[in-house]
């Protein structure tokens, strides 16, 4: 399935999980609980189109076929996109979008880490700079699991519930990579064989503070980002980001 | 290089030196953070360069937020401001590393914050400080340290939004980063 070389793919796995979550995050204007938590959202959602325009832009450059951040953000088609299956769910109550965000926030935040020290230094520069917008984006998420595991008894119900919902989907955070480990062996990037480790370990950290169980260890299935088997979500948020540049080629303000 | 930016260098009837730097500088104190306007593009310390390339004043900008969708607006009024100064096709680029830091800030910048009722960063930036966000932040307009974060964020991604317990005045934050 794959069109491009491994660190394409990879520049494109972090970009388009960072824009398909902003996407989702938009969605909340006008309908959050609380106007300081929408503007929280569409913040947390700014700094990740930002962190998406910077890995589209160093793409665009690899692919060279006169391809820009635009036209991977709008030009292409579900099965192209790399996006995590986590960030494509629906947002759900406020518990499913935090537990998401939670789960994508501490991702971010250890492979970032990570990727801090790559050999390729575009990706150094772009992780550092990312970094720290993702560690206040995790402070928060981190707080909100807390609040409302540890919260009211409906709170709480709804986070067990909320992890229920998308924890099956955080097999992919989890997962080795060939790709990956070819990579880090051509050193462009460091190896992030212990990214699973670290990940869970944040996630045991604060579930245990939430009063929240931690489920069993999630099990690979059919759908993957990595060659575009998305879950039928993705489709239609793709139908209303993109609308715009696709019924209107090139129109711009 | 085009052949009419050849003829149209930033060179040209000027002595291409350090004055010239020195007066672009002084030209970039006046251009002011479209969101923030009491603060500059000096203060914030997101010019992190200007030379002299191939005839051109060559200025090297590092954005704050990834995000921050004042970042073109300000470049465009770098470029704007030099030109209306006489350097009639200056270059303006981005550079990300190393990151921005609130660090960078000036002391004028952060006294100007203050007096425009912004509560400038408190201490300097680094990961734990991110991590905790335990830092008593001072009420811009009474001077008192028994404020609290009402939200993590402000108006903009780079403020968080506080309130003063002895004042009772709400006021923003200029996050530490």
């Amino acid at each position: 399935m794959t069109k491009y070389d491994e660190l394409t793919e990879f520049l494109l796995r972090l970009g388009d999980s960072a824009l398909i979550h902003a996407q989702r995050l938009c969605e909340w204007t006008g309908r959050a609980p609380a106007l300081e938590e929408e503007m929280g959202m569409m913040n947390v959602g700014l700094d990740l189109v930002g962190q998406a325009r910077n890995w589209y832009e160093y793409a665009a450059e690899r692919i060279n076929d006169g391809t820009d951040a635009d036209t991977l953000a709008f030009r292409r088609d579900e099965r192209a996109f790399r996006n995590l299956l986590l960030v494509e769910q629906p947002n759900g109550d406020f518990a499913v979008t935090m537990t998401k965000q939670f789960f994508y926030d501490a991702w971010q935040f250890h492979l970032l880490t990570m990727l801090k020290d790559a050999g390729d230094e575009r990706i150094a520069a772009i992780a550092t700079k990312s970094l720290k917008e993702v560690t206040y984006h995790l402070r928060r998420s981190s707080q909100w699991v807390e609040r409302l595991g540890d919260g009211t008894e409906e709170s709480h119900q709804r986070m067990e519930k909320a992890i229920d919902t998308v924890w099956r989907f955080t097999f992919e955070l989890v997962e080795k990579s060939d790709a990956e480990l070819v990579l880090s062996e051509s050193g462009n990037i460091p190896a992030l064989s212990e990214l699973p480790e670290q990940w869970l370990a944040t996630v045991n950290n604060v579930f245990a503070k939430a009063t929240l169980t931690v489920p069993d260890e999630p099990s690979a299935f059919y759908l993957s980002a990595r060659t575009g088997m998305h879950s039928e979500h993705l489709g239609m948020l793709l139908a209303e980001m993109q609308f715009l540049q696709r019924a209107y080629p090139d129109a711009s303000w | 290089m085009p052949a009419g930016e050849l003829i149209a260098t930033d060179q040209q009837g000027r002595s291409g030196g350090e004055a010239d730097i020195q007066y672009a500088y002084s030209v970039l104190e006046e251009v002011m953070d479209p969101e923030v306007p009491v603060v500059s593009v000096m203060d914030l310390g997101i010019v992190r360069d200007i030379s002299w390339a191939d005839g051109h004043l060559f200025v090297v900008v590092t954005p704050t937020y990834s995000g921050c969708p004042a970042t073109e607006y300000i470049e465009t009024s770098i470029r704007d401001a030099l030109q209306n100064a006489g350097f009639s096709h200056p270059k303006v680029a981005q550079r990300l590393d190393p990151a921005w830091t609130t660090d960078w800030i000036n002391e004028q910048g952060r006294n100007r914050l203050k007096a425009y009722g912004i509560a400038p960063p408190v201490g300097s930036s680094s990961k734990r400080s991110l991590l905790s966000g335990i830092t008593p932040v001072e009420c811009p307009n009474c001077g008192s340290e028994d404020t609290e974060q009402l939200s993590e964020f402000g108006s903009t991604a780079c403020k968080s939004l506080y309130r003063c317990k002895f004042c009772l005045e709400p006021f923003d934050y200029f996050k530490c980063i």
